[in-house]
């Protein structure tokens, strides 16, 4: 879906995974360092999986933004 | 609420990104037929993948654990790779714009206009119920306002869909296939973890429920010995025969996806991908909804009881899921996920909609001399036209009990008699037009009707699906099995009493009368072929595994 002016639908893709890894990745360490009272806390609120997830989706949208950004398809 | 504001700004920002894409009748309604196979399959899966569908699955699963994952795999991957490797080279080399199309050339005009004013009226239907299913999620988790949940997000599918057409809808719907992934797959993996894995899931639902809940196959002996209240006759030949090919291989809604492909090879291989991928699918809809049956303190109980009791339906499973496992970043996301779900399943109905209207309705109909731009143009209206009724029919939707139920109705009343005449007319040369169009009307006559005497007297469900034990999907899958029947022989009786059509008509249309071209000169593992082989066999140990 790449056309010599087109952006791919990949670049998109890229884009939004990395800009909601960084913001999950910032309210999940904005939640490690400021906790939550417990009985407002949700389950399994030890494991921070905001900040492995968050982390994993920013990294995961840099490779496609970085592998099929427009300067690099032109 | 930065997330899911992003979200909106993003899909905006496609559809005024390819506005300048969508020119000619081509461009809008096709997607200028140049996907790759990965971009119409992942599609080809979104478009079904809406908030209903992973609300309410999750939902069913909760209520008749794991057996609901059949709407997954039989209900699904048989259909898909027949769809790839019978059916799509006729409906590529035909190149309609439609399935109604397809009927037009090979049954003539009666048989498309049943089956697109048919088609309209599904359609839109369905976009009511998904937007109803949006709303909820925003009501339920964060407290929104229904009415402020339906406008704005159905003001923003119409707002992409007029700009870019199909492309527009085709990008958002992948953007939003990966969005429903990264939103929904932590409940699993955290809910997993917390049951202490699938085994111990498994003890946890036995202990809390029934054993039944936890096997795919081995409680479809009997109507009685299932919480679905079905047979394996009801699973095997009204869902995976029936309705799953009726649904995957005739519902434009996703058929259009794959007409967009570039070329034949990307067309077969695209509903491949999508059956693929359509396996994993349970991983973020079916085993939430049997967590929940495992690990949620508090009963959830049926839509029309928790209305009375203001509890929590099967329907808030997966809300809830996301609740309990979520803090306010990945919430977000989660919820973000569904309205992308929501989204999709909406975009999708909507472009579906303007095709089948301007192409099979308005055009034949109403008006035959308009210019490409003029087309182009009706579309664009339609698309917001659409939408309102839509809007409309989510106020509707309200008074029903159950989302599920009433879609499953809608889908036997159309789809099942539309895959009876669509594989007759695609495989049996001698199927004439009158047979077509009298075998599609007295199918979905028959299916109505049906419908409409166990409404009026319950009891009569044991002659409609053989068991008094049967249940409410019970019917669903044999109503849809009979209509498809009398569909078939309707077909065949008046065809065998009416005048053969010349062969030359036929050419690009029937099996038998049709050229396919061979697919190009490429090695064995990028043939449609062999992935299907691939998928199937994953498919048949899946099933084994999880009997």
């Amino acid at each position: 879906m790449s056309g010599q002016r087109s952006v791919s639908i990949w670049f998109f893709i890229g884009i939004s995974l990395l800009v909601n890894g960084v913001l999950i990745l910032g309210a999940g360490l904005y939640e490690y360092a400021n906790p939550p009272a417990p009985e407002l806390q949700v389950v399994l609120f030890r494991l921070h999986a905001g900040i492995w997830w968050g982390g994993l989706l920013a990294v995961i949208g840099a490779l496609y933004c970085w592998k099929y950004a427009p300067s690099r398809a032109s | 609420m930065v997330i899911i504001v992003f979200y909106f700004v993003l899909v905006l920002a496609i559809g005024f990104y390819l506005k300048g894409k969508a020119n000619t009748g081509e461009d809008f309604f096709m997607a200028g037929r140049e996907m790759t196979a990965w971009v119409a399959g992942l599609s080809f899966l979104s478009a079904n993948l809406g908030a209903l569908e992973l609300m309410g699955w999750a939902g069913s699963a909760y209520q008749y654990g794991i057996l609901a994952t059949h709407w997954y795999w039989i209900g699904a991957i048989p259909a898909m790779l027949f769809l790839a490797l019978v059916m799509m080279p006729f409906y590529y080399i035909s190149k309609t714009h439609s399935v109604p199309g397809y009927l037009k050339l090979r049954f003539g005009e009666p048989a498309r206009a049943l089956s697109a004013v048919s088609f309209a009226f599904m359609t839109v239907l369905m976009s009511g119920v998904n937007m109803f299913a949006m709303a909820k999620v925003m009501q339920i988790v964060l407290g929104w306002d229904i009415n402020f949940s339906i406008w704005v997000s159905s003001l923003t599918v119409a707002v992409y869909v007029t700009l870019g057409g199909l492309r527009s809808a085709i990008f958002n719907e992948v953007l939003q296939f990966f969005l429903i992934w990264a939103g929904a797959l932590l409940i699993p993996i955290l809910g997993l973890y917390e049951a202490g894995g699938w085994s111990n899931l498994k003890v946890l639902i036995t202990q809390r429920a029934s054993e039944q809940y936890v096997h795919m196959w081995a409680t479809l002996g009997s109507f009685s010995d299932n919480p679905m209240g079905i047979n394996w006759v009801g699973i095997v030949f009204g869902l995976g025969a029936v309705i799953s090919m009726g649904y995957w291989t005739t519902d434009f809604l996703v058929v259009q996806r794959l007409l967009a492909a570039k070329d034949m090879r990307s067309a077969e291989m695209a509903p491949i991908i999508g059956a693929g991928l359509k396996m994993l699918v349970p991983i973020i809809v079916i085993v939430p909804g049997l967590l929940g049956l495992g690990v949620l303190p508090m009963k959830l109980v049926p839509e029309s009881v928790a209305t009375v009791t203001h509890g929590y339906s099967y329907n808030d499973v997966l809300p809830l899921m996301l609740a309990r496992y979520c803090g306010p970043g990945l919430l977000g996301l989660g919820i973000t996920a569904l309205i992308a779900g929501f989204m999709s399943g909406m975009a999708g109905n909507v472009s579906a909609f303007t095709t089948v209207w301007t192409y099979d309705i308005y055009r034949p109909l109403i008006n035959s001399k308009g210019t490409d731009h003029h087309y182009v143009n009706m579309g664009r209206w339609t698309t917001v036209i659409g939408v309102l009724i839509s809007v409309g029919t989510a106020y509707l939707v309200m008074r029903s009990a159950s989302i599920m139920d009433y879609v499953q109705a809608l889908f036997s009343f159309f789809i099942a008699p539309l895959f009876g005449t669509v594989i007759l007319g695609m495989l049996w040369k001698r199927a004439t037009g009158p047979g077509g169009f009298w075998g599609l009307l007295s199918g979905t006559l028959c299916s109505v009707s049906m419908w409409a005497w166990v409404k009026v007297d319950p009891t009569a469900l044991r002659y409609v699906a053989l068991s008094p034990h049967a249940k409410a999907l019970a019917q669903d899958m044999f109503q849809a099995l009979w209509s498809f029947l009398v569909c078939v022989t309707v077909t065949v009786v008046v065809s065998l009493a009416t005048k053969p059509m010349p062969e030359g008509t036929l050419k690009g249309l029937v099996y038998g009368e049709t050229d396919i071209p061979p697919i190009e000169n490429v090695p064995i593992y990028q043939k449609p072929i062999f992935w299907a082989a691939i998928v199937a066999a994953v498919f048949v140990i899946l099933n084994i595994i999880f009997w």
